[in-house]
Formats: structure tokens, sequence, C-alpha cells
């Protein structure tokens, strides 16, 4: 097969299984690994060495933005472009300004959040190579991926292979790019 | 225990373990990945769709076209065709505008707050709870839009460049309550949706026909379940939920400053935020209820949404409604304590006047009926919990109803005094929104998954992580 592979794939069963074959293959020095579950599972972090995320970051500066934002919209209207009395009270009643503001922060940040994640993840993604391994369909059920990617620089499509197969994986297959 | 004595620890320790035991379960014996994920799927992937859905749709449908009907006259005639009038010029429209956007609170508290204070048993009704946040400020946002007289220009409300030169009075809770339920939607609506993604992708993977797969694979957007997503889309989930808790407390006290701000004897209370916001939780846990109990019976789902979770409910359920109790009693405290001729003759409208008996019956609905939920009995009882949970939306709708007409139809001028009757088009309106939110809920639990899949997933023996080999 000449065609261009993404990498080679071990299924497991167990998540337990999978954590150590994570683990196995960081310490045998792999470092384009990537792993496919059902369900978020904290132990992978830490085995695949995943780094804390900048997502609070984003959401802090999508918060500041949107509380700035209207804030500033509510003193440039009220008190600059159209400033009328409205029952004697100041033209800048900041107090009255706080709860559009309170909103307009949540809102801020929560557009920031998902957009974020999504902007992160780098999703959509309409195509991905680790679709093109048919039982790929279960990890959305109840089974776990190994993933060791050819940009591996100590990828050997034998060599991981054989080092995929010693971690008695249910079955390795091919990635076809 | 190694050792084979007992310590009083360890005592107490059994007697802590043969005390939770009394409880029933949050996910039913014998489940696997695998069976969850088919049971759960199954409602949605299935190719014959029961009869009782049909049933259920049919009759959501026809009320829909009620609310078609009576919005169209609306239009053409104007609101005149309700029974409000000065000085009631809000009748309906906010009653039920402050009704529905009630019962969706409790869906953010489920998926929100109650994820913050890690309950896990919440993760079997999260899913459905947002629905029900979604639809029910849909229909919430029905109302004042209505009420406006002319709601094609419902787009004035918006700080907009526009050539009238003019800008919003943000000094007004009105402006206040489009910027607060705006923002409320579309947040709960990302939640919603975020929640959603693995579960579509599970969806996109199993679908039998080539339009499911494309439909759930264009909206899972590629998700594969990644390890480095998953810590992203954890910490995106966490963040919306501390998001979330507070923007669901300032929604509904926003709401409550539309009356407490205004000088009015009955509405000008500082009671008035946290009153409405136990209010809010207290219909919402009520409405979850009244959709769970036949939902958990008719697609066989007991396993997930267990006895547990009806209970816990049905303890919120008491809890909150007691805050309410307390502030009703609060209010009639703090309208003899101010001393004020005017907050005194309110009391005595509502005690005696010629709507007493919407206030007592309220009493009745909302007090005194759900102190049945002391008794365990009570709560174990599906059919008891489901009446008290209709006790309690009626209460809580008829407790609006004093808030807004008993406080206007007798204002600071007795010339002015008026009662109000609502016509067939007000109920005609109110009625058609319940048919909607049946209508979006009955679409909902067939074509997307009702309980969250994957989180369900986590709360199985098989989830945890046993490394044989360190």
């Amino acid at each position: 097969m000449s065609a261009k592979i993404h990498g080679l794939m071990a299924e497991f069963s167990d998540p337990g299984a999978l954590v150590s074959a994570a683990r196995s293959a960081r310490e045998e020095g792999y470092v384009r690994v990537d792993a496919y579950t059902p369900y978020p599972l904290e132990e992978l972090d830490e085995a695949l060495g995943i780094r804390h995320t900048r997502l609070p970051l984003i959401v802090l500066i999508g918060g500041i933005l949107g509380g700035l934002a209207g804030f500033g919209l509510q003193y440039w209207t009220s008190v600059i472009d159209y400033p009328i009395n409205v029952g004697g009270r100041p033209l800048f009643s900041w107090p009255s300004f706080i709860p559009v503001t309170f909103e307009c922060t949540v809102l801020g940040a929560g557009l920031f959040a998902v957009l974020g994640m999504l902007g992160l993840n780098g999703l959509p993604q309409p195509y991905h190579p680790v679709f093109n391994v048919p039982r790929f369909a279960l990890a959305s059920r109840d089974r776990f991926f190994l993933c060791i990617e050819s940009t591996d620089p100590k990828f050997d499509i034998d060599e991981t292979w054989g080092f995929l197969s010693r971690l008695q994986p249910r079955q390795v297959s091919q990635v076809d790019e | 225990m190694a050792n084979g004595t007992t310590t009083p620890t360890d005592i107490e320790n059994g007697e802590r373990r043969s005390l939770s035991s009394q409880l029933p379960p949050v996910v039913g014996p014998g489940h696997t990945m695998g069976s969850v994920t088919d049971k759960i799927s199954s409602v949605v992937l299935a190719q014959q769709t029961p009869r009782g859905w049909f049933i259920g749709l049919a009759i959501s449908f026809a009320l829909t076209m009620v609310l078609l009907v009576s919005v169209t006259y609306l239009l053409a005639k104007g609101v005149g065709i309700w029974g409000l009038n000065v000085p009631v010029a809000w009748a309906f429209a906010i009653i039920n505008f402050v009704w529905w956007i009630g019962i969706g609170h409790a869906g953010t508290l489920i998926s929100a707050i109650l994820l913050l204070l890690r309950q896990e048993w919440r993760t079997s009704i999260n899913r459905f709870a947002e629905a029900m946040t979604l639809f029910a400020v849909a229909c919430a946002g029905l109302y004042p839009l209505l009420h406006m007289g002319r709601p094609w220009l419902f787009y004035w409300l918006f700080p907009y460049p526009n050539t009238m030169a003019m800008w919003p009075n943000f000094r007004s809770p009105l402006v206040w309550d489009v910027f607060a339920v705006s923002t409320y939607l579309l947040i709960s609506l990302l939640f919603w949706f975020i929640g959603l993604i693995p579960d579509l992708a599970t969806l996109r993977d199993r679908s039998p026909s080539k339009v499911g797969r494309f439909v759930y694979g264009l909206l899972a957007m590629g998700w594969r379940g990644s390890a480095r997503h998953w810590h992203r889309y954890e910490m995106t989930y966490l963040l919306l939920a501390g998001l979330s808790t507070p923007l669901v407390v300032s929604v509904h006290t926003i709401v409550s400053f539309d009356f407490a701000v205004s000088q009015l004897p009955g509405w000008h209370a500082t009671v008035f935020p946290p009153y409405f916001v136990a209010g809010a939780i207290y219909a919402g846990f009520a409405m979850v209820l009244i959709l769970a109990i036949p939902l958990r019976r008719f697609y066989g789902l007991q396993d997930f949404v267990t006895m547990r979770h009806l209970d816990h409910m049905a303890r919120i359920m008491l809890a909150t409604g007691l805050f309410v109790a307390y502030g009703y009693m609060m209010e009639t405290f703090m309208a003899w304590y101010s001393g004020s001729v005017y907050e005194h003759a309110l009391m005595q409208n509502r005690f005696t006047g010629p709507y007493a008996i919407w206030y007592w019956s309220l009493l009745l609905f909302n007090v005194v009926i759900p102190q049945a939920l002391w008794l365990t009995k009570v709560r174990r009882n599906t059919t008891a919990l489901f009446l008290i949970a209709v006790s309690v939306s009626i209460g809580m709708w008829l407790e609006r109803f004093i808030i807004v007409v008993v406080s206007l139809h007798r204002d600071f001028l007795p010339s002015s005094w008026e009662m109000y009757y609502p016509t067939v088009w007000d109920w005609g309106l109110y009625l058609g929104s319940i048919g909607l939110f049946f209508s979006l809920l009955f679409l909902f639990i067939r074509f997307l998954p009702m309980i969250s899949i994957f989180e369900m997933r986590t709360l199985l023996p098989d989830s945890e992580v046993k490394e044989s080999n360190p």
C-alpha cells in the first residue's frame, strides 16, 4: 500500500488498558499520540502529557470585553449621544447600568468559551483520517483507541505496529490518510 | 479492618453505608456502556415511532394551532381583544411571561448549579431539563413581544443606530429584561448544544439511515472524542456552568425588578428578588417532575431516572416551597409593619377583596398541598408526586396572577378602580403556548437523546480507570 498513512491505531475495551498504553507510548518516546474515548477520562491528561488549556484566559478576556462594551454602550448613549432627563436622575446614573453590564459580561464570556473551545479543537472539521477505520465508530460507544501518528519522529510502521501489539489491544489497524 | 478489629469509625461507616443503601441507585444495576448507549439512542433511532408519541404530538400541535389563531387575530385587531385595560394594563401577558420563564430556571439549576455542587444524580435529568428551559424561555419571550401592541417593531428595544436618532432608556428595568432574557436564551442554547455534541457523534456513528448519518454528522461537527478535545470540552462545560449560575439568578432578579422598582403597593418590596428566584426553581422542578414521571414510564427509563431522582427533586421542591411560603409571610408582615394605609389596603384586598378566592387557592396549592412531601411514602409514589407537581404549577401561576392583577386593579385613586376579566383570547394564547411547549418537547424526544449518553457512561462502574501495571 503506497497511500500515505495517518498513523496506527490500537483498540482497547477498557479505560485502564488505554491509560496504561498511553503511558507506555510516552515512555517509549512517542510524542504525536492521541487517544479517543467515549467519555472524558481525566487520567489521560497526565498519561498523554496534555498541558493546561488557554481556554480560561480566553473566557476571562471575553467577559472583560463584554462587560466593557456593555457599560461603554450605556455610558455613551445615555451621557454623550442622547442625554435625556429621566425623572431628574443624573445622566451618568451608573447603578442602573449594572444589570445590563452584568448580562453583557456573561454573554461575552459564554460566547468566547464556546467559540474558543471549538476553535482550539479545530471544529467543525468535515474530514479526519481516523474515521477511515471502520471500527472507529465504536469510539462513541464503548471502545477506547490509541493512535500513534505517522508524523512522529520515532514512527516506523513495522516497529510501531510491533510496539502496539505488545500492549495487548483487541486489534491494531492502519489509519489511511 | 485489615487487622480484623472493629473500630468506632468502621461502625460509623457501616451505618452510613446501610443508610445510603436505603436510597435507590442513580443507575439501575447490570448496565454497561454499550447497553446505556443502546437504550437511550434507541428512542431516537427506532424505525417505528410509538403510537403514543403521535397522539401526544397531535394534541399539542392542535393547541399550537390555537396559539397561531390567537396571535393572528391579535395582530389583526390589537391588544384590545384581551381583557386588559387601564388600570390593569399588565395582565395575562406578564403573568404568563413570568410563569414560563420561572419554569425554565430549573433546567439551568439542574445543569449548572448541581454540576458545580457535584451532584451526580443530575446527569440523567439535565438534558431534557435544559430542553425544557429553552422551550419555556421561547414561550415566555412571546408574551412581552405580543404585549407591545406593534410586535413587528420589537427591534426598537435593541440599541442599534437608527434614523430616529434615539437609544433605549437603560435606566428602565424593561430594557434590562430584554438583555437578561436574550442573554439567558442564547447561553442556555449554547450550553445545551455543547452538551449534545458528543451524543450527536454517537447518533452519527449508530444511525442506520443515510439522512440520519448526514444530519447528525453535520451537527456533531466532526467530534471524534480525542483526549485533547475532551480536555478543553470539560473546561468549557465547567466554565459555562459557572457563568450560567449567576446568570440564572440575575434573570429572575431582573424580572422581579420589573415589579419591585415601581412604587405600587404589593410590588415595591425588597423581598422580591430572592422570593422570585425561589419561586422560579419551585415551579421549574414541578415542571421537570410533570415531564419526567410520564416519560420514564412510557419509554421504560426507570433504570436511568430512578426513584432516587424523583425523591431528590421532591425534596428540592419542598425546600424552595418553604422559601416561597416565607416570602408570602414576609409580604404580609412588611405590609403591616410599613404603617402605610395603601399597603394595609392592598393586603386587606388580597384577603377579602373580589379576588380573595384566588389568593386562598394560591395558599392551598402552593403552601398546604406540597407539605405532603415531608412523607417518604408520598415522595416514593409517582402518582402523588405528579399531582403535587401539577398543584405547584397551578399555584405558581396563581401567585403571578395575584401579584399582577390584585396590585393593579385598585391603585391609589378609587375613581380608577376596575375589575379585570380575561377574555377567550387571553386563554387561547395561554393554552396555545402550552401546546407550543409540548410540541417542541415531543419533537425533541423523538429526534435528540433525552438523556446525556456520554455522562451516563461516566456513572457506570466500568468507567473507572483500573490500571493493571502502573
